[in-house]
Parts: structure tokens; C-alpha cells; sequence
């Protein structure tokens, strides 16, 4: 064995065994949840009329298929599933609506409702539970104090799994500052499979689903995965499926010039949408805003003094009032000497070399700021991970008090 | 067929848009063009995933040099494809009991919650952290006090970094109030909204004049680039 090799094997042996101490005698790296049970019952029905209009009837506690209008008709419907369109019989007309189960959480039960149906596999009643996370000083406090929800607090394997993979992970990509390594490339492997699954994913459930699926079946989505979708057929969304069809064509071994035609579709719309939009939001917009008196007297609490009409509402504060115009001229200066610098048609000699040179100056600045700005944000994303690595995983600091018991 | 439609959708996509902006009445040619181009752009993520697989099944099935991580990828995302596209783990929404699948694909708790929070996140966070190396590193070879310009790039970048974090506030914080627009935090929040902003309107009006141009030349057919150099 290389020595190199030898020396990173003793180091993650060591920390191995060091993080498997931390977490057996700290609890470090643990992760609890509280449960919640989600129980809902088939409480009433919903009929959509064709002539407009919903009623909604509740269930009855001794004959569920039959219903009795506010009228004194009695209804029966026959064995449906959800959304199906129904015939009803009422007042001697036969009366297509659509039908829908109308559900209530357990807790809303009140007086008058159907009974719970008790069989957890009754198609009447539904009940799940989710699991929202607590710190662990949530956890050791609700358990000691033993009430009556101290056993919806429990120990989550999936999501303690969850925090050390994030964690291992987190240390395979930084791994890299000291060179690239077979367990950097696996996270960068494993970054690219599932950003790229998720994106797919979202595009899928966000866009497709409802914009394209949701017009053009909108029955069947409605069936599946929108119940709250309405809305009839819109045959136009035919075109956006066969040019998402062709875009996808590309893949094929022959036939690639068919990909050009949404091709050209997202090259148009983004011409036009970002043409619309420069000119309104940059262009328009930034020149309306340069566009200041050089002379901008403010009150003591830096609020203008004039009012609407040109009246003046409060007294100037001399030292505010310098700053704020200042402030405007330097602004006016600046993006007009800033504009020259960006102006080519003529040579940049004399008065307009010189003003180009204060653009220059006004561009540094900005660059600097820029920079400033851009560091900033990094060191603070990189304080973020580790803050991650030291408090959530390790436990090694707790500024939020979420680990410490007994009121730490 | 093969050059001239696509000029022809091309300036058609394009000035529904503008045309809708300036004409009210056509503002749901607008809205229904950007759906279009949402669903379109949809097509193209499958056609990334597609491609990616292509690629990468041909790595694994040739052997080359790191196939293993190849398959890692290909692992990675598939996985995150069946989890996902099947709703795996998702209870149904609140109003709508019924119906196995109207959950929130992202619910937490979910495997596709549990691998965005604990894979997707961490990974491209820390990536973006990483940064900060580099950054540092870069400024550190290229940033030199050797003119003018140099030394206003750098000084304000200086200004803004001790102006934004405590170490400025307590350097500068014994000035008094008469002075207090040069205490470094005061100190930076005057250069972002003057000199800053003052470059930065130059460049976006620079940009959106170009943007602007950009897209004439792509609406009118004088820029045919983007449909290749092939039949």
C-alpha cells in the first residue's frame, strides 16, 4: 500500500470511529418526528347540475345511497365511482349530474353526520399519517413529561439516514479542494443523475400535467390527479404536443431538422418576450429613474417635502437635503458618463475620451461593488454548509438551543 | 420546408408576443404563446434526460474510462424518475381523499422530498459554496494596486465586504453622528445606491439595447444562426 494511501485509510477510519462515538454517547446526527394522523370520512355527496349549480346532499345515516332533497323528493343514486356522471330520477325527470364524494376531517365530525365506518380498509374512510420533524429537545421533553401525545414523538431512521448522507456527501464535494478524488466524482455522478431526474419531474407534474394533459383530457386528469380541474377540451393544445413531439425527435438517428421547427418556436417567443421585456423593464424603466432633480430637498426623516401637486409640506434639513441631491447627481453623471464609455461610434478623444474615462471609473466601482456582493454570498452559502456539517450533524455548536435538554 | 417554416415560426411566436403587449385584445394570444413555450420547454427536459441516457448507456456499454460513475448517473436518475413520476410515498390531498394521487408530489417526508433535501440540496449548495475558494484565490492573483482603476475596483470591494459584516460597524462606529454617512456601513449603502447603481443602469441599458436588437435581427430573419448550417 502507497503510504499516501495509507495515511487518508487511517484518517477515515479514525473519523469513522470518531463520528460512531459522538453519535452513541451524544445522540449526534439523530433526527425525530411527530406524527400526524390524517383521518377523513365520506361525509356527503356533491351533484353538479347541467343547468348550473351544485348541491351538495348529506349522507344518510341509515340508507347511504338515498337522499331527500330540501323539497321532500327522494333521490336514489346507483353504485358510481367518483366524477362519473349519474342519473338521477327526480320529479319524474331523469336528470344527468355529475357526482363527487364530499370528505370531512374526523375531528370536524358534528351531530347528524354518518357513522365512522371503524374498518381502516373501508373505501368510506380514509386515514394516513405524516411525519413533521422536531428538534431533539422536543423529542427528550415530550417524552419525559409522558402526556398523552408523548407517543406521536418518535425516532426517524429514514430522515437520520437522510441527514448523514447529506452530510457524507457535503464532505465528498469539498473533498475536491484537495484534489479530485473517487469519492468527489461519485457525488458529482450522483448530482448530475438526480438534478436531472428532478427537472424532468417538475416539468412533468407542474407543467405538462396541468397545461397540456389538463387541456387536452381534462376528464382524465380530473379522474387522476386534479380533482379540482375544470374546464372542456381545448383542441389547440394539439400543436405544443406535436412540437414537443418533434423537439424530441432529435434523439433520432435520422430526422434531426424536425427538431427545428419548436426549436424555432422557443427562439421566437424568447426573442419576443425578452425584447418586450428589455425594453419596458431595463431600457424604459432606467432612463425613466435617471431621469432626477439635481436638487432634492428632504425633511428630517428623509421624505420628500413636496406633495403630489408641487406644495411644499415640511422645512428642508440643509445636511439630508445635500446628500439626497448628491446622491441624484452623482447618479445622472454616472450612467450618462457610464453610456459614453459604452459608445463607440466616436473615437474617445478629448471631452468625450474624458468623459468615457469617468464611465470607466463609475464601471469599477460597480464591478467592485459586485464583487463585494458575489463573496459575500458565497461565504455565506459556505457557512450555511458548515453550520450544517457542525450544528445539525455534529451537534458541535447549538446557537438555536434545539439539542441541549433541560432548557440549555 | 426545412429552413423556411421554422423562419416563418419563428417571427410568428415572436411578434404574438409583441403584438399582445401593445393590443389588449390580444393579450390571450400572449398568455396561451408563453403556455406553449412552458409545455414545449417541458419536452425539452425529456429530451435532456433522454440524451443523458443516451450517453451515458453508451459509457456503461463500451467500458470507457470511469463507466462505473456513468452508472452511478444513470442510477441516480432513474431512481429519481420512478419516485418521482409515481408519486412514490405521497398521501392524497387533504380535500380530496379520494383520489390516491392529487397529493403534492413534493410532500415531505416523500422519497422525492427525501432525496431533493438530502441529495440535490447538499450537493449543489456545497458546489455554489465551493466558490468561495476559487473566488478568493482569483482575487487574490488578479487584483493588484497598479492604476487607478484598479485601486477604485478594489477599495470598493474592500468598502462593501467590511461594510456589510460587524468588523465595520465596530472600525467605524466611534464616529460621530455628524459623520455618520462615513461609517462604513452608511459608507456602503451610499456607494450602492449611487455609484452602483449609476454603472449598473449603464450596463442594463447597454444589455437591453442589445437584447432588443438581438431579437429584431432573430424576428426578421437576418440572424438565421440557430437553425444550423445543414439542410
Amino acid at each position: 500500500m502507497k503510504k499516501e494511501t495509507l495515511i487518508w485509510t487511517i484518517i477515515l477510519i479514525f473519523g469513522a470511529a470518531l463520528l460512531a462515538i459522538n453519535a452513541a454517547t451524544r445522540h449526534a446526527g439523530q433526527v425525530h418526528v411527530q406524527s400526524e394522523p390524517h383521518d377523513h370520512f365520506y361525509v356527503a355527496d356533491e351533484l353538479e347540475l347541467p343547468w348550473g349549480g351544485e348541491v351538495l346532499v348529506a349522507r344518510s345515516a341509515t340508507a347511504p345511497g338515498t337522499y331527500v332533497h330540501p323539497s321532500g323528493e327522494t333521490m336514489t343514486l346507483p353504485p358510481r365511482s367518483d366524477g362519473e356522471v349519474v342519473e338521477l330520477v327526480w320529479k319524474d325527470t331523469t336528470v344527468r349530474a355529475k357526482w363527487r364524494k364530499v370528505w370531512k376531517p374526523v375531528e370536524e365530525r358534528e351531530e347528524g353526520d354518518i357513522a365512522l365506518p371503524q374498518e381502516d380498509d373501508s373505501p368510506d374512510r380514509k386515514t394516513w399519517t405524516t411525519y413533521n420533524q422536531v428538534t431533539y429537545k422536543e423529542y427528550v421533553e415530550a417524552t419525559r413529561a409522558a402526556g398523552p401525545d408523548a407517543r406521536t414523538y418518535s425516532f426517524s431512521w429514514t430522515r437520520t439516514v437522510g441527514l448523514w448522507v447529506g452530510a457524507l456527501f457535503t464532505l465528498a464535494i469539498f473533498s475536491f479542494l484537495y484534489r479530485d478524488n473517487p469519492f468527489y466524482k461519485f457525488a458529482e455522478s450522483v448530482v448530475v443523475g438526480v438534478s436531472a431526474g428532478y427537472w424532468m419531474v417538475v416539468s412533468f407534474w407542474d407543467v405538462l400535467v396541468p397545461n397540456l394533459l389538463g387541456k387536452l383530457w381534462p376528464g382524465m386528469v380530473k379522474s387522476w390527479a386534479m380533482p379540482g380541474l375544470d374546464g372542456e377540451t381545448e383542441w389547440l393544445y394539439l400543436v405544443p404536443l406535436i412540437l414537443g413531439i418533434m423537439l424530441v425527435w432529435r434523439l433520432a438517428p435520422k430526422g434531426a431538422w424536425i427538431s427545428r421547427w419548436p426549436l424555432a418556436f422557443i427562439i421566437g417567443t424568447t426573442a419576443g418576450m425578452r425584447m418586450v421585456g428589455f425594453i419596458h423593464a431595463d431600457f424604459l424603466s432606467q432612463i425613466k429613474n435617471s431621469v432626477k432633480p439635481i436638487y432634492f430637498p428632504v425633511d428630517s426623516t428623509s421624505n420628500a417635502i413636496y406633495n403630489k401637486a408641487g406644495e411644499i409640506i415640511a422645512m428642508p434639513d440643509s445636511y439630508l437635503t445635500i446628500w439626497s441631491s448628491l446622491g441624484n447627481i452623482i447618479i445622472i453623471v454616472g450612467v450618462l458618463a457610464s453610456l459614453v464609455y459604452f459608445f463607440f461610434s466616436i473615437e474617445h478623444k478629448g471631452i468625450v475620451g474624458k468623459t468615457a474615462k469617468l464611465g470607466i471609473w463609475f464601471l469599477m466601482v460597480t464591478f467592485g461593488a459586485a464583487f463585494g456582493y458575489t463573496v459575500m454570498g458565497r461565504i455565506a452559502l459556505l457557512a450555511i454548509r458548515v453550520e450544517f456539517l457542525v450544528d445539525d450533524w455534529l451537534w458541535l455548536i447549538d446557537p438555536l438551543h434545539r439539542h441541549a435538554i433541560g432548557g440549555g | 420546408m426545412k429552413r423556411t417554416v421554422p423562419l416563418f415560426i419563428t417571427a410568428a411566436g415572436g411578434f404574438i408576443l409583441v403584438v399582445a403587449y401593445f393590443i389588449p385584445h390580444t393579450q390571450d394570444w400572449g398568455e396561451i404563446s408563453l403556455i406553449w413555450f412552458d409545455i414545449i420547454a417541458s419536452f425539452a427536459m425529456i429530451l435532456g434526460g433522454g440524451n443523458l441516457l443516451k450517453i451515458h448507456l453508451s459509457k456503461v456499454s463500451d467500458r470507457g474510462k470511469g463507466w462505473a460513475f456513468s452508472g452511478v448517473t444513470l442510477a441516480a436518475f432513474i431512481l429519481m424518475l420512478i419516485i418521482g413520476l409515481s408519486k412514490m410515498g405521497v398521501h392524497p390531498n387533504d380535500n380530496y381523499p379520494g383520489f390516491a394521487w392529487s397529493g403534492n408530489y413534493r410532500e415531505t417526508g416523500a422519497p422525492f422530498w427525501w432525496m431533493y433535501e438530502h441529495a440535490l440540496k447538499p450537493l449543489t449548495a456545497t458546489m455554489f459554496s465551493m466558490l468561495a475558494f476559487y473566488i478568493a484565490s482569483a482575487a487574490f492573483r488578479a487584483f493588484r494596486a497598479k492604476n487607478f482603476e484598479a485601486i477604485l475596483l478594489l477599495g470598493t470591494a474592500f468598502i462593501i465586504l467590511l461594510g456589510r459584516t460587524a468588523a465595520g460597524v465596530v472600525l467605524t462606529g466611534w464616529m460621530p453622528e455628524r459623520l455618520s454617512g462615513l461609517r462604513l456601513e452608511n459608507l456602503t449603502i451610499f456607494i450602492m445606491t449611487t455609484f452602483n447603481t449609476a454603472g449598473n443602469r449603464a450596463i442594463m441599458i447597454g444589455i437591453a439595447l442589445g437584447i432588443a436588437s438581438m431579437s429584431l435581427k432573430v424576428l426578421l430573419a437576418v440572424d438565421r444562426s440557430y437553425l444550423g448550417s445543414g439542410d
